[in-house]
C-alpha cells in the first residue's frame, strides 16, 4: 500500500503577507485604529446629542423604511360595504404551517351570494412565521399582508392574538399595488 | 498602634470599594463600548423605578451590572455529580481572593499626612505619615506575581473537578497558557527592576515622579518596549478574547468553568473584570507613573518658567487618587478595545507567541537593558 502524504493544496490566489503585515504590531496597532476611530466618532455624536448608531430602539421607534414587497401584518379586505370578503372557507388554516389561524363561519341570511362568513377571525402572532402561504391560499383575495410589521412585544404571549376587529381596519382603497375590487369583476 | 488600624481600615474599605466598583461597572462598560465601536446601542433596558411614581432612571443603562449580579444570585445553583466537590466549591474562590490580594501593594496615592487632612486630629495622630497603600512591602512587586500565579490553580481546581471533558480541556488550555505568560510578565518586568533598584512598589511609583529631559519620569519612557509586552503577557494572563483559548466557547462550551452556573460561574466572570482593573492599575502602577502626573509634587505643581500652583494637602491627595483612577479606567477602556478588535488566535499560535516571539524579545529587552545600565553606572 503506498504511503499517503498529505500534500496541501496551492491556490492561485492564495494570500500572502508582506514581512510588515507578518511583523502583527503593526497591523494590530492598525486594527486599533479603526475601531477606535469608529468609537470615537460614534462618542462624538452621541456626547453631542446626536444618534451614534444605526440601531432603532425598536419596542418605542418602528423603522417607516420596510420593502413594499415586506409581508407583515395580515389584512382582510373588505367588500364595498364594509364587511368581510372571506367566507370562512378555512383553506388559510389548513395551509397554516403554524397552524395560527382560527375561523369560526357563521350564516347570513341577508346575503344570499355569500351565505357563509367568518364570526371569529383570529391570528396568534406569538407563532405565525409571516410565510404568506395564507395570502396565496385565499381563492376570494380575503387576506392579504400589509408591509408593516404588528406592533407587539410583549411580556405575555397570551396578548399577542388579533381579531377580526383589528384585522379589518386596514382601508384597500390606499393600496395602489392591487386595485381594490379586484379586477375581473370577482367581488361584489 | 489604634491611628494605623483607623488608616489602614479606611485604605483597606477604600481598595474593596474601588475593586468591586470597576468590577461591577466594567461589565456595563464592556457591552456598552462594544455596542458604540460597532454602530449599535448597547445595553439601555435595565431601570430602576422610584417607588410610588411612574419615574424611571435609566442612567444610560447603567444598572446592567446590578441587574446581572442580581440574576445570577437568584440563579438555580446547579451542582454537577462529582468525587472532588470541596474543590469543585472552593475553586471560584481560589480564582477570586488572589485577585483582589493583588491589589494590596499597589500604591493608589502620594504619601497621606492625615494630620495635616483633619488638623483638629493632629495631636492624636503625632506626625504619623501613611503611604497610600495597604500594605507596603519590600517584596512588593514578588509579591503580585505569587499572587498573580495563584489564579492557575483555581482554574486547574475547577477543571479538574467537575468531572467534565470539556472543563479539563479547558483547565489545561489555562494552565499552559498561564503559566508561559507568567514568564513573559516576570521577564519584561526584571529591566525595570533593574532601572529602579527596588521591588517596593511605593518607591517605583516615587522614582517616576521626577522627569527625564522633557519627558515624565515614567516606566514607558525608560522600557516602551517592555511596556507593550507586559500589557499583551497581562492580557493573555488574564485570558480575554485575542487569548481567550480556555474558554473557546465554539470548541469548549465554555471552558473550564462550563460546570458551573449561578454565582459560582458569576464569581469567574467578576474574577475576570476585576483583573482587568488589576492589569491596569498594575500598568499604571510600573509604567505610567501610579498616581504622578507630570510637574506635580506634594506641595502642587511647579510648571517650567517659574510657574507655580501651591496647593494644600487635601487637595493634593484628591488630585493624586482621581489621577490614578483616571489612569486606571483609561486602561481598562483600552483593554476592552482590544479585546473586541482582535480576532482569537489558534491555540498553538498562543503558544507559539509566547515562547518564539514574547520570550526572546523580553530577553533582548532585558540584555539591552543590562547593557545600558552596565555602560551608565559602571
Amino acid at each position: 500500500m503506498k504511503k499517503y502524504t498529505y500534500v496541501r493544496r496551492r491556490y492561485w490566489n492564495e494570500p500572502t503577507m508582506s514581512w510588515w503585515e507578518r511583523a502583527y504590531l503593526f497591523e494590530i496597532l492598525r486594527g486599533l485604529a479603526i475601531t477606535g476611530g469608529v468609537f470615537m466618532r460614534n462618542m462624538g455624536k452621541w456626547m453631542t446629542g446626536r444618534k451614534g448608531a444605526l440601531t432603532s430602539y425598536y419596542p418605542e421607534e418602528t423603522r417607516p423604511d420596510y420593502a413594499a414587497g415586506n409581508r407583515g401584518k395580515h389584512v382582510l379586505t373588505q367588500r364595498p360595504d364594509g364587511r368581510p370578503q372571506c367566507i370562512a372557507c378555512n383553506m388559510c388554516a389548513t395551509v397554516c404551517p403554524a397552524k395560527v389561524i382560527e375561523i369560526e363561519a357563521a350564516f347570513d341570511p341577508d346575503d344570499p351570494a355569500h351565505p357563509k362568513y367568518p364570526s371569529r377571525f383570529e391570528i396568534d402572532y406569538s407563532r405565525c412565521v409571516f410565510c404568506g402561504l395564507c395570502v396565496e391560499a385565499c381563492p376570494e383575495d380575503a387576506i392579504r399582508m400589509a408591509k408593516e410589521v404588528p406592533d407587539f412585544p410583549s411580556p405575555d404571549r397570551t396578548n399577542m392574538w388579533l381579531g377580526k376587529e383589528e384585522l379589518l381596519t386596514w382601508n384597500p382603497q390606499r393600496d395602489v399595488a392591487k386595485p381594490y375590487p379586484p379586477a375581473g369583476g370577482a367581488a361584489g | 498602634m489604634i491611628q494605623d488600624l483607623v488608616v489602614y481600615a479606611a485604605f483597606i474599605g477604600y481598595a474593596i470599594g474601588v475593586l468591586m466598583t470597576f468590577g461591577l461597572l466594567l461589565t456595563w462598560v464592556e457591552r456598552k463600548q462594544a455596542a458604540v465601536m460597532s454602530d449599535r446601542i448597547g445595553a439601555n433596558r435595565a431601570y430602576f423605578r422610584l417607588p410610588f411614581t411612574q419615574v424611571k432612571l435609566v442612567w444610560w443603562g447603567l444598572f446592567h451590572g446590578i441587574a446581572d449580579g442580581v440574576k445570577m444570585l437568584l440563579k438555580e445553583d446547579f451542582r454537577p455529580r462529582t468525587y472532588d466537590w470541596y474543590a469543585y466549591m472552593v475553586a471560584p474562590w481560589v480564582v477570586f481572593t488572589p485577585v483582589l490580594l493583588v491589589f494590596a501593594v499597589i500604591p493608589f496615592g502620594g504619601m497621606l499626612d492625615p494630620g495635616r487632612l483633619f488638623p483638629s486630629l493632629a495631636e492624636w495622630f503625632g506626625g504619623r505619615t501613611y503611604p497610600m497603600q495597604i500594605a507596603r512591602l519590600d517584596a512588593g512587586l514578588l509579591m503580585v506575581f505569587a499572587f498573580g500565579g495563584m489564579t492557575i490553580i483555581g482554574a486547574m481546581l475547577a477543571g479538574w473537578s467537575s468531572s467534565n471533558k470539556f472543563a479539563l480541556l479547558g483547565a489545561l488550555r489555562a494552565g499552559s497558557q498561564m503559566i508561559s505568560y507568567e514568564l513573559v510578565m516576570g521577564l519584561t518586568v526584571l529591566g525595570l527592576i533593574l532601572i529602579y533598584g527596588t521591588v517596593d512598589m511605593f518607591d517605583i511609583v516615587t522614582q517616576q515622579s521626577g522627569r527625564v529631559g522633557g519627558l515624565p519620569a515614567w516606566g514607558i519612557v525608560f522600557q516602551p518596549f517592555a511596556a507593550t509586552l507586559f500589557l499583551a503577557a497581562a492580557i493573555a494572563e488574564n485570558k480575554r478574547i485575542p487569548f481567550d483559548l480556555p474558554e473557546a466557547e465554539s470548541e469548549l462550551i465554555s471552558g473550564y468553568f462550563t460546570e458551573y452556573s449561578a454565582m459560582k460561574m458569576g464569581l469567574f466572570m467578576f474574577a475576570e473584570f476585576i483583573e482587568i482593573a488589576i492589569i491596569a492599575a498594575l500598568f499604571t502602577t510600573l509604567f505610567l507613573g501610579g498616581p504622578n502626573l507630570p510637574y506635580m509634587s506634594d506641595a502642587g505643581f511647579a510648571f517650567p518658567g517659574g510657574y507655580e500652583i501651591r496647593m494644600s494637602h487635601g487637595a493634593v491627595v484628591a488630585t493624586q487618587v482621581i489621577v490614578f483612577l483616571g489612569k486606571v479606567a483609561l486602561l481598562c477602556s483600552f483593554q476592552i478595545l482590544i479585546r473586541w478588535s482582535l480576532p482569537r488566535f489558534r491555540y498553538d499560535q498562543v503558544l507559539k507567541f509566547a515562547w518564539k516571539f514574547m520570550l526572546p524579545l523580553a530577553l533582548v529587552n532585558l540584555v539591552v537593558t543590562v547593557v545600558w545600565m552596565w555602560a551608565r553606572h559602571g
